[in-house]
């Protein structure tokens, strides 16, 4: 099965969360900790649920995300 | 790792000034993306408008002009006439095209000009606080219109797109909306479609995108989406609204 990895910078998200609201799979959630500009930047919460869709990193307006699909050796 | 999507280099890597889940940020991503993909970036002249979009020029990676308020067309009409070999392209927001620019931009249709504006609608002045624009919908509520907008007080909101299709020089006009990841997909496609009827010289392009405002409208992001998705959408329609004649289109 295809695994793949979301990859967010912190310092560049806001924190609107459309990425949360447009998952089908719920990995993305949002971290308690704050950034930089004061926002709680997303973050994956549950990598393996990933399908590979993009449909977080479409509607992401501050290119904070993005994706990779694992091959064989990747940890 | 394979890269499935990463950020454009079309963008700079500055951070923008946007409000969080601001839907400019998708838009410019959007048509960097395009002239990334068609390998024009370093042939590409974009025009910046006033509004809140008025620093898109440090945002995209391309050579960029700023014009005063409204004057948008009128810079690229300039522009694409000189260089008729690059693509150009003005970056309008409704208050800026719908309301102080509205001649500019009916002349740019009617004289043919080949350039490609991206009209984004949000139906409300942002930069300056979340005044009525001539798009506000009726009901709307901005700090000039309190009790929302009324058809006998204010009139209709103005349809901009389909009254720029009426004019013979507008090869392509058509409205997307940025409110889910499968319309971000469409708008990409109109993008693409629109510098490509550029590049063949058939006459001017217009894209409008259905835009949020979630500081403004006073909503959180995410039902920002759902009321483009509910409201706005039921009044701009999106598709295709004129497109060349398919014996025109090599």
């Amino acid at each position: 099965m295809r695994a793949f990895k979301l990859v967010f910078r912190p310092e560049k998200c806001k924190g609107c969360e459309l990425c949360r609201s447009v998952c089908p799979k719920g990995v993305i959630g949002m971290a308690a900790t704050v950034n930089a500009k004061g926002y709680h930047p997303a973050c994956a919460v549950n990598q393996e649920a990933c399908i590979g869709c993009q449909s977080c990193a479409l509607m992401c307006p501050d290119g904070a995300i993005a994706i990779y699909q694992l091959e064989e050796g990747d940890q | 790792m394979k890269p499935i999507f990463e950020y454009t280099k079309g963008m700079t890597d500055m951070p923008t000034h946007y409000c969080p889940g601001c839907t400019h940020g998708i838009a410019h991503r959007l048509i960097m993306e395009v002239l990334d993909e068609m390998g024009v970036l370093g042939n590409t002249v974009g025009v910046a408008p006033i509004g809140c979009s008025v620093m898109a020029h440090q945002y995209m990676n391309v050579d960029m002009c700023e014009a005063a308020h409204g004057r948008a067309p009128a810079v690229a009409s300039g522009i694409r006439r000189v260089h008729p070999d690059k693509i150009v392209f003005t970056y309008q927001g409704d208050g800026d095209l719908a309301s102080i620019g509205t001649g500019e931009i009916i002349h740019a249709a009617v004289r043919g000009e080949k350039f490609t504006t991206f009209f984004i609608n949000n139906g409300i002045y942002g930069m300056t606080g979340g005044q009525m624009a001539p798009t506000t919908l009726i009901g709307q509520k901005s700090t000039t219109s309190q009790d929302g907008r009324s058809k006998e007080l204010n009139g209709m909101p103005v349809k901009m797109s389909e009254m720029l299709a009426t004019i013979d020089g507008a090869a392509y006009v058509e409205r997307v909306a940025l409110d889910s990841p499968a319309h971000v997909r469409q708008a990409k496609k109109a993008i693409r479609r629109a510098f490509e009827i550029q590049q063949q010289g058939l006459g001017f392009t217009l894209i409008e995108f259905l835009s949020t405002c979630p500081t403004n409208w006073g909503m959180t992001p995410v039902k920002a989406l759902e009321w483009v998705r509910n409201n706005v959408m039921a009044y701009y329609p999106i598709g295709v609204i004129k497109e060349p004649a398919k014996e025109e289109q090599a």
